[in-house]
């Protein structure tokens, strides 16, 4: 019986205080979950070039994600195969080659073995093939995101991004990463900001006072609110994914026109109008589907279109999270854009973003809050909206229309999943594959 | 600063450092409004966000660039004095109940004073700050950094007319040990 049992009962909807700051789940979780499941490293235009590399994360360790001289991406864990000390110490740059700082071996950009001081005195059988940097099992290039998971069963990734990714005038992909990324550390369980992106439409009291003040791309105009209000008159959707993915979109009128935003700035303003007649034209009824916010589970959170980044939640231990930011925009946009979109992000998000203040207040809190010996007997109440889900309209996955905690409730399902160690059919929500007569007499043999 | 250091010069030395001190002071007591007031209104207030690099390539890498990179800060007049609306409106929870500030200014170089000491309109002054944080019951942060500021006055003669035109903070720490921004600096 693992520390994690029972700790999570999405039919009754009450949550274990206990997940959000027991060391023996955390353990559990980062040997369970996080050397499982996809996870975003970073994305390609931060290694547009042969030798480029950029030192990201994967649960609790260090990866290099880097491209190589045939243009390829790797990701490989950044520890020297023989006595472990970092092999790359920078948090970007260009290089042909790591070279450990302790005995200097050395591996190549596509993390092969190339230099042993001495070898041939020293090592003079060793076959270096199979000594190269640990490379991840699977990886993938989605969009530009690259996404990478240590379990080699791991199946196809699939996610829930295109909305997010995509140009804003509706072309594929074409998204690209401003330089620059947040890195900051709090004090809080990752589970709480993961959840919060999945939908947690009724937390809107903590950004009252951003709202009042106003800081959207408009704000300069005189309006008000955290962003220009370009949802009006749509229908908020909250989908819950077989996967432990949470989005919260909102689904327009099919007739909705452009609502005017972006005022400030006349190209900016044109510009967005431009995409969102252009976005209608290519995608049709699917352009009526305007992202906000969503989790990819476990530990990857969206804001789709104002503002507009990914963010990843790493787990440090039971009460502490680095979070690191990368803020997307459009490759080809116009300058203008670009600067007026930076800056509404930098005022948005982060640490010194008047938004997410208030945000990390409220996780930070919580997990003190969730540490006490009383306080941990009683269950935190996710009851919200329980059993008001409809299946697979107007899109794809448990759907509800009103404001609700069943992505949380998803989310958490997802996650005692996988600390229980389920198979892949069952994480994904896949029907188990039928099993053929050579199955059971295999398993026999075993 | 190459100038001769004459009397003018540690007169205007002497008035920079009250500047700074008096600056520090409107922060630590909470009048946001008047600190608000030494902003010149085409202030451009930057602090980059800082990275690992390997030797020899600092100067191109180090610093994440104003004006085109995402930054800690690279803002204006106007977003701040929106920092400081937020703060004024008692429910900003990051900044509710608010911190105790300590801004503690040091190392402060007139670096440049022009047209000179003694006419000065325009100054670039070096600084090194401490600023300690201290909320609610047991929280903690203690942000170390240099400023570089241009300060301008419309007339010589004017010794309370200096805005703050730009400012440039160096923070030196890579990831943020903060659990947030919500100070001045």
């Amino acid at each position: 019986m693992s520390a994690s049992d029972r700790m999570v009962d999405t039919e009754r909807g009450v949550v274990s205080r206990e997940i959000f700051v027991n060391d023996g789940i955390f353990a559990d979780e980062l040997e369970k979950l996080f050397a499982r499941a996809w996870l975003f490293v970073g994305h390609e235009s931060q290694v547009a070039n042969p030798g480029d590399f950029l030192a990201s994360r994967m649960g609790g360790e260090s990866v290099i994600l880097c491209r190589d001289k045939q243009r390829q991406i790797h990701v490989l864990l950044n520890t020297c195969r023989h006595r472990g000390m970092k092999v790359c110490r920078y948090d970007e740059g260009n290089t042909p080659l790591f070279s450990c700082p302790y005995h200097n071996w050395s591996y190549a950009t596509d993390g092969r073995l190339v230099g042993v001081p001495q070898h041939r005195e020293l090592y003079p059988d060793l076959d270096r093939s199979q000594w190269s940097l640990i490379e991840v099992p699977h990886m993938v290039n989605y969009k530009g995101t690259i996404w990478a998971s240590w379990d080699k069963d791991a199946p196809e990734f699939k996610d829930h991004l295109d909305q997010v990714l995509d140009c804003r005038d509706g072309r594929e992909g074409g998204s690209e990463v401003f330089g620059g990324i947040h890195k900051w550390i709090i004090p809080a369980n990752w589970k709480f900001a993961a959840e919060n992106f999945c939908g947690d439409t009724y937390h809107n009291p903590s950004h009252r006072s951003v709202d009042l003040i106003g800081i959207g791309p408009s704000a300069r105009s005189g309006d008000s609110g955290r962003r220009d209000n370009e949802y009006r008159g749509g229908q908020h959707v909250w989908v819950s994914h077989a996967a432990g993915h949470g989005t919260h979109s909102v689904w327009m009128p099919p007739d909705q026109g452009y609502v005017e935003s972006f005022r400030e700035n006349k190209v900016v303003e044109e510009y967005f109008r431009h995409c969102f007649y252009e976005r209608q034209r290519r995608l049709g009824d699917k352009a009526r589907l305007l992202p906000l916010t969503g989790t990819i589970f476990p530990n990857t959170s969206y804001h789709g279109r104002q503002p507009r980044n990914l963010c990843v939640w790493h787990p440090v231990s039971a009460t502490e999270t680095e979070i690191w930011r990368f803020f997307l925009v459009d490759a080809d946009a116009p300058g203008e854009v670009k600067d007026l979109l930076r800056h509404y992000y930098m005022r948005y998000s982060g640490p010194a973003g008047m938004t997410e203040q208030d945000d990390m207040e409220n996780w930070n809190y919580a997990t003190a809050a969730s540490r006490g010996t009383i306080a941990r007997r009683y269950p935190y109440n996710y009851q919200q909206s329980l059993g008001r889900v409809q299946r697979d309209a107007p899109v794809p996955g448990t759907v509800s229309l009103q404001v609700t905690e069943e992505s949380a409730r998803g989310f958490y399902a997802s996650w005692q999943r996988f600390l229980d160690g389920a198979p892949w059919d069952a994480l994904i929500g896949r029907p188990p594959a039928r099993r053929g007569a050579g199955d059971a007499a295999r398993e026999a043999a075993d | 600063m190459s100038e001769t250091r004459d009397l003018a010069y540690f007169r205007l030395k002497e008035d920079v450092e009250e500047l700074l001190y008096a600056e520090a002071d409107l922060l630590d007591q909470r009048r946001f409004s008047e600190w608000l007031d030494l902003l010149a209104d085409d202030l451009h207030y930057f602090m980059p966000m800082r990275r690992n690099v390997a030797f020899g390539t600092h100067a191109e890498r180090e610093n994440t660039r104003a004006g085109r990179d995402i930054s800690w800060f690279d803002e204006d007049r106007w977003t701040l004095s929106k920092r400081v609306d937020q703060i004024m409106t008692g429910i900003h929870w990051a900044e509710e109940p608010l911190s105790r500030l300590c801004h503690i200014v040091t190392n402060i170089r007139l670096l440049a004073a022009r047209p000179s000491p003694a006419a000065a309109s325009a100054i670039e002054v070096g600084s090194r700050f401490l600023v300690y944080q201290n909320r609610v019951e047991t929280e903690t942060a203690i942000f170390v950094g240099r400023r570089s500021d241009l300060w301008r006055r419309p007339a010589p003669a004017d010794r309370a007319g200096w805005r703050l035109a730009r400012r440039e903070i160096l923070l030196e720490q890579n990831v943020l040990l903060a659990k947030n921004l919500t100070t001045f600096f």
